[in-house]
């Protein structure tokens, strides 16, 4: 009864004019959930991003995969004023963007295009800002996007300048961030003239290596390789997503043929998965950190020796097997080891008890008792809170101070985190979104985030001074500034640095080509499919 | 008939408005604010946040919400997801001919497999016949539909691949759907295959959502058969000479139908709330999967408006249920 994908390739091009030839290939990739829509500049959710803008949609500048390098994407080249202040991007000529059955381009992409794509999330008066119900452009806001962009000038219709109130290193790694995509300004008026606009998140136009086919709600997304695609077309022919939400059923498809490639394996079925000679697996370190934060500004862990003895009682490697199952390594700095100004010349605090023990009488502490709060949901960073906040209280047990463990509603959590005067210390975590140190370090541990996402809400000038100058010059300069302030960050211990997550790909032995992506999006341009 | 009828619609208006209210107050008492889920480990500023409240209307007192939400749905706008931004109709007009194709798949199975089962269990009441089915239905009743599903899928699409492991048709096949239902879609496309390929992703989730609502049913008809034919009646027309088949079929049956045609009716909850699981196990796109992601992210249009249409549909199930009630028994015929 069951087809086997090697049948349903050829058969596919018979029966549904989808695919172009009988040996068409056809790569099925079993999703872990539904996009929220196509338009991705509207949302913040990787799922989103996987069937929006990776496929469909270039940016002006992308990252090289498998890495956080910035290459040229649409914009061939760029130059940045000597102040850091102007980038000014030349675009890539003869540009082909998608066709589908309502439209067909009449040119190909210029920098109407570019203005469109951004103009639409900044200038409230832009037609296209609240062309759906409840748009609000979060991640854009959340990069500060609005309050960094002074101004968008078209100098010619190949070449656009980004003018900043400020010079910011990070703002082109932002540019390759998927609310950065470049839709098609043409595409857009043309569906406001006919009174869809809202089909601009829902039947995409882009210039990516895929062209969007059709969605059928929480079932399948089809796309096509764009023949005409800038950086030649794809090797697979057609590329399916069957979204799949449960991960064993996930694997069953996978294994029994009806997927190439899934995500997010159970971790505790890994080694079953490698150990099928049908498959591969594919693993690779996520950017990302979970950690403890304490709070500075309360006694006592407002003193960094307390800090420093709770950081020594964490028993991480158990942590480790008991919560992350292997699939994941001790974290020492605030940032992943596969991030650029990773300092490896830093040393974890030892796990040492008896220590801990004596740099807290030291400290003139004795019969503590705190609350170590613990997420009510999963994440990569931290795939059980609850579990890893048990063993962090047994440990501290084991040191004579007695933990609490307390929890909220997700939002909740959130919310209270922030306060400066909140009891106790949190576990939470953190997922890169360009790949810049400045989106840890300035996030996570800068005095503007104090109250915010600043959990430990430690404001050090030291480490204040050094992320702050780091923000212009070149990667090296500024990877020498990260690098110090690194080392006070560890000198003072705000947070328990806890781990960092390996991330699992399993995939059927005939896929070839396929890139992991340090900060965890699925791309399928360039993978291909071997007998 | 008809006075009967009006009757019954006009009791249908304060329903919808107790439903309304329970499901606006439901998703607002959960703790947990959607602006704050949205935004994330990121967070927002409390500028931002206080812009946010105002384009969502949540800065509004309660009973101005209510007041507008109420006015929005006497109007045909369910309101627009705040995750999606897409409108809350638009997504369960989409979603909701899969539930409905599933659903009645499974009690279709669960009342011809359960009224058999059940009438043969009470004509042989004692044989092994009816002690082992009924105790199956006891099983089969108490069954956890999580593990359920991922057993029949880790056998049947694993292990023996006889049948595919999720989703609604083959990716072999694709057309644009035409009624939502991917049994009369597949016919309609023309496509070999395709019909057989729909139903064979049919099978499994079909006898997952059955599998409560049969044992019930098989249940309650073992026990209304048993009282019916100890009736007078029923010996009457036995002693009359009649084959046990008509004495069964026409005379026992018909009487003991009554209560379980209630019960096949008040089976119609129990699969919309069975299908929330099913249909997550076998990556089915219905409604029960759409409204746990909702209530998760905390998408008020979305699980006010979801539960609105499904009490909706459950309220009109529930009239045709009264009405078939006359057709069974003339006795309470309106």
């Amino acid at each position: 009864m069951r087809k086997t994908l090697t049948s349903t390739l050829a058969l596919t091009a018979l029966f549904t004019g989808f695919a172009m030839t009988a040996e068409a290939k056809t790569l099925v990739y079993c999703s872990e959930g539904s996009p929220e829509g196509f338009d991705p500049a509207l949302y913040t959710a990787g799922t989103t991003f996987d069937a929006s803008s990776k496929p469909v949609y270039n940016r002006l500048v992308e990252f090289k995969r498998g890495t956080t390098e910035v290459i040229p994407g649409l914009a061939e080249s760029w130059e940045v004023s000597d102040d850091g202040t102007e980038y000014t991007f030349t675009l890539r000529e003869g540009v082909v963007l998608h066709s589908s059955d309502t439209f067909t381009p009449t040119r190909t992409l210029n920098a109407d295009d570019v203005i469109f794509s951004f103009e639409r999330q900044l200038d409230p008066e832009n037609p296209f800002h609240a062309y759906v119900e409840g748009a609000s452009w979060e991640y854009f806001n959340g990069m500060s996007m609005p309050d960094l962009i002074k101004s968008i000038d078209k100098v010619d219709d190949m070449t656009v300048t980004f003018v900043l109130n400020r010079a910011e290193a990070p703002f082109l790694a932002n540019l390759a961030m998927d609310f950065a995509s470049i839709l098609s300004k043409e595409y857009a008026d043309g569906l406001a003239a006919g009174g869809s606009a809202s089909d601009l998140n829902q039947k995409p136009i882009g210039t990516g290596p895929f062209r969007f086919v059709a969605y059928q709600p929480d079932a399948v997304i089809r796309y096509q390789a764009h023949a005409d695609y800038w950086d030649g077309k794809q090797p697979i022919d057609d590329l399916v997503f069957a979204i799949t939400t449960d991960a064993s059923v996930r694997q069953q498809k996978l294994t029994a043929g009806e997927c190439h490639v899934m995500p997010y394996p159970n971790p505790a079925d890994v080694a079953s998965l490698k150990g099928n000679a049908d498959l591969q697996v594919m693993e690779q370190q996520g950017l990302n950190v979970g950690y403890l934060a304490y709070n500075t500004q309360q006694a006592p862990c407002d003193d960094s020796r307390v800090r420093k003895a709770l950081n020594m009682a964490i028993n991480k490697e158990a942590i480790l097997d008991a919560v992350f199952q292997g699939a994941g390594q001790v974290a020492i700095n605030p940032i992943p080891p596969t991030m650029w100004s990773y300092n490896d010349a830093i040393e974890d605090d030892p796990y040492d008890p008896e220590a801990a023990k004596k740099l807290l009488a030291d400290a003139g502490v004795s019969d503590l008792s705190m609350k170590v709060w613990a997420m009510p949901v999963q994440r990569p960073y931290n795939p059980n809170a609850r579990r890893m906040a048990e063993l962090i209280q047994a440990d501290f047990d084991a040191i004579g101070v007695k933990a609490e463990v307390v929890s909220y509603e997700w939002g909740e959590y959130l919310e209270r985190s922030k306060a400066t005067d909140r009891d106790g210390a949190v576990l939470l975590g953190w997922t890169g979104d360009n790949g810049d140190p400045d989106n840890f370090l300035a996030v996570l541990l800068g005095c503007d985030a104090v109250g915010g996402a600043n959990r430990a809400q430690w404001c050090n000038e030291e480490f204040e001074d050094l992320i702050q100058k780091a923000k212009v010059g070149t990667q090296d300069e500024r990877a020498a500034l990260y690098e110090e302030a690194q080392v006070v960050f560890k000198r003072e211990a705000p947070w328990a640095t806890i781990a960092h997550s390996i991330v699992h790909m399993p995939m059927r032995a005939n896929v070839e080509g396929y890139v992991m992506d340090p900060l965890g999006g699925h791309w399928f341009d360039g993978v291909d499919l071997v007998e | 008939m008809l006075r009967f009828l009006l009757s019954r619609f006009a009791l249908l208006v304060p329903t919808f408005i107790g439903v309304s209210i329970v499901a606006f107050a439901f998703v607002r008492l959960l703790p947990g604010d959607p602006i704050l889920l949205l935004a994330g480990e990121r967070g927002m500023s409390a500028e931002r946040y206080a812009q946010l409240q105002e384009l969502y209307g949540f800065d509004k007192p309660i009973v101005v919400q209510y007041l507008i939400y109420l006015k929005d749905v006497l109007t045909g706008d369910l309101g627009t997801s705040i995750v999606t931004k897409r409108p809350v109709f638009d997504e369960f007009l989409v979603l909701f001919p899969a539930t409905i194709e599933l659903a009645v798949c499974a009690i279709l199975l669960a009342t011809v497999v359960g009224v058999t089962v059940g009438v043969i269990a009470a004509v042989r009441r004692g044989s092994w016949f009816d002690q082992g089915f009924m105790g199956v239905a006891l099983v089969g009743y108490s069954m956890p539909i999580f593990w359920w599903g991922l057993l029949l899928i880790i056998f049947f699409s694993g292990m023996l691949q006889w049948t595919p492991v999720s989703g609604r048709i083959s990716l072999l096949y694709y057309f644009p759907p035409v009624t939502g239902f991917m049994l009369i879609d597949s016919l309609l496309s023309g496509q070999e295959g395709a019909f057989r390929s729909a139903l064979s992703h049919l099978i499994l989730p079909t006898i997952v959502l059955g599998t409560i609502p049969l044992a019930v049913i098989a249940r309650q008809t073992r026990s209304a058969m048993l009282e019916v034919l100890g009736e007078d009646y029923v010996r009457t027309a036995r002693a009359k000479g009649l084959g046990p088949m008509r004495v069964v079929g026409l005379h026992a049956l018909r009487n003991a139908l009554i209560p379980v045609v209630t019960t096949i009716g008040l089976q119609v909850g129990v699969l919309l709330a069975g299908a929330i699981l099913t249909e997550t196990i076998f990556s089915w796109p219905g409604i029960g999967k759409w409204m746990v992601d909702s209530v998760s992210k905390r998408d008020y249009a979305v699980v006010q408006g979801g539960l609105l249409l499904i009490a909706g549909v459950i309220m009109l199930v529930n009239l045709l249920v009264d009405l078939l009630y006359g057709l069974v028994n003339p006795r309470i015929r309106h």
